[in-house]
């Protein structure tokens, strides 16, 4: 593959929180990297506290790496880029004192996108998701799946090269988080984003990735990356195949053993908030 | 429960409470009608009434109130937009507000009242000592609510507003104003009635004017029935107004 295809290229990048000899100085990530091709999903899966998140957030310009670069379109990220990456949080960002359309047209009108188009992107956006009669509701009157729903409608209408998603479900049930889980597959194969997507769940790994890197426990950094070759959009019929279960196997196989490391750590430091 | 019994409910506790108030001025009327309880200590209602009207009708509250009112409206103004400043700025430090919030909460908590000699002294008996008063103590709620406020806005829609691209004046505007203002006009209300509390209470202790002023002056006179007619007057004024400030925050905190 040439360099050209490269969406996002993350180059020796560590980070540490915190001085060294500071109590609580620690190495979340360490000497990392990773190319990330346009158009691909690619999966962050690991133990609590490996810094798969601490990633997602330098990718995205939230968060300056200690050590080591990252680049977005072969030029290097010193702080957000809202016209090239969207972002998608776990859960309550949506602001509560706008309706769901307001919520969606706040983030055109920081990004800077044309006035004129705004309400139009914003509709379009929302009648994606699914939320076309839920457009005048507060986020305090949606269910949590329908708040991140819009919360996705939010970063979609922001028509973003790159979209960047921290656990979007973790905070939702397990049938909720499977019904989006089917309907973002269907949604994002007919874009050619790049997305990257921390989980902690095997299953949803497996069903939506193209690649899933699997981190080690703290100080974190890629162990391995797993190919999922299956076209998109994936049929819901596909976790019940034996190449799935296969597939989510051998992820199981290279966590398991992280995650009894990531546990003893925080038996023995107390957890990393 | 039902909507009905729910009405139902709600008419008898109204019903008692009107009772409530009934027994006690049918108890202070036969106390000074028929239990010699003495005028001087207790004037007959009825009287009290009359005097009332008196007041309303001669227009002889008209100095007393506008001295107070501008009073209360000098010291809110004041309080209000140093307590949002000075409030906003600390906010704007995690450092500045470890410092500064414990120390303000531990000056709010001291009855300031006990300075008034000293703002008499500084200020003389006229209506500066009561606004200077009247400020310091409406500000501290102020600026603590203006800390809790502005200080407090939850992380994530901060790192949100920033991913997706908002200005500094966008950030402001957009995000951490509407996260801090239901917070800041509880503080505004609170303030309000401190600063009406205080104000008609320096006045009552050391003043030349003023409906406090007006009220210890007749009891001095021994005009206790006319002066029952001026409490009850300043009563329905504090009440009136703490109503107006209380459905004002209700209305901008729906918007």
């Amino acid at each position: 593959m040439t360099t050209g295809d490269v969406a996002i290229r993350v180059k020796d990048v560590s980070h540490q929180f915190g001085e060294p000899g500071d109590a609580f100085h620690v190495t979340a990530l360490q000497k990392t990297s990773l190319d990330i091709q346009r158009g691909e999903l690619l999966c962050l899966i690991g133990p609590s506290g490996c810094g798969k998140s601490t990633l997602l957030n330098m990718i995205g310009g939230l968060l300056a790496p200690t050590s080591g670069t990252v680049e977005v379109g072969s030029k290097p990220v010193r702080g957000p880029l809202p016209r090239d990456i969207a972002f998608v949080f776990q859960e309550n960002a949506l602001f509560p004192w706008c309706s769901v359309i307001e919520n969606v047209k706040l983030g055109m009108m920081f990004q800077g996108a044309p006035k004129a188009e705004q309400e139009d992107r914003a509709r379009k956006a929302l009648e994606a998701v699914g939320l076309k009669d839920f457009m005048a509701h507060y986020p305090a009157q949606l269910s949590g799946g329908m708040r991140q729903r819009a919360a996705l409608a939010r970063a979609l209408s922001l028509e973003t090269e790159i979209l960047l998603m921290d656990e979007p479900f973790g905070a939702l049930d397990e049938q909720t988080r499977m019904i989006l889980g089917e309907d973002l597959s269907v949604l994002l194969s007919s874009t050619d984003k790049t997305i990257v997507f921390v989980t902690h769940s095997l299953g949803e790994a497996v069903f939506l990735a193209d690649r899933v890197a699997v981190f080690s426990a703290r100080p974190g950094s890629i162990k391995e990356i797993i190919s999922i070759d299956e076209p998109h959009p994936r049929k819901p019929g596909f976790v019940t195949t034996e190449k799935f279960s296969q597939l989510r196997n051998t992820l199981y196989g290279l966590l398991h053993e992280e995650i009894r490391k990531a546990v003893a750590q925080t038996v023995m430091a107390g957890p990393l908030t | 429960m039902s909507a009905r019994r729910d009405r139902r409910d709600k008419l008898a506790s109204r019903a008692v409470q009107a009772g409530f108030v009934v027994v006690l001025v049918a108890l202070w009327y036969f106390g000074t009608t028929r239990w010699g309880v003495s005028h001087l200590l207790l004037p007959n209602p009825v009287k009290v009434w009359e005097e009332l009207k008196d007041v309303l009708a001669s227009g002889d509250y008209i100095p007393d109130l506008t001295i107070t009112l501008s009073e209360v409206a000098t010291a809110f103004v004041l309080s209000c937009t140093s307590g949002v400043i000075v409030g906003y700025v600390i906010s704007r430090s995690q450092y500045a507000i470890r410092v500064f919030e414990p120390l303000l909460a531990g000056i709010y908590s001291v009855p300031i009242i006990l300075f008034l000699p000293l703002y008499i002294l500084f200020f003389g008996l006229g209506p500066a000592s009561k606004i200077a008063i009247g400020t310091t103590i409406s500000f501290f709620p102020i600026v603590l609510n203006t800390i809790a406020g502005f200080g407090y806005v939850e992380k994530i829609f901060i790192t949100a507003a920033r991913s997706m691209g908002a200005s500094n004046y966008q950030m402001f505007r957009y995000v951490l104003l509407p996260a801090a203002l239901p917070v800041i006009l509880t503080g505004l209300r609170i303030g309000f009635t401190v600063a009406l509390l205080s104000i008609l209470g320096s006045e009552t202790i050391a003043s030349l004017a003023g409906l406090g002023h007006k009220i210890v002056h007749l009891a001095e006179a021994m005009e206790t029935a006319r002066m029952f007619a001026y409490i009850a007057f300043a009563v329905v004024i504090a009440a009136v107004l703490n109503m107006i400030v209380t459905s004002l925050e209700a209305r901008a905190k729906r918007q």
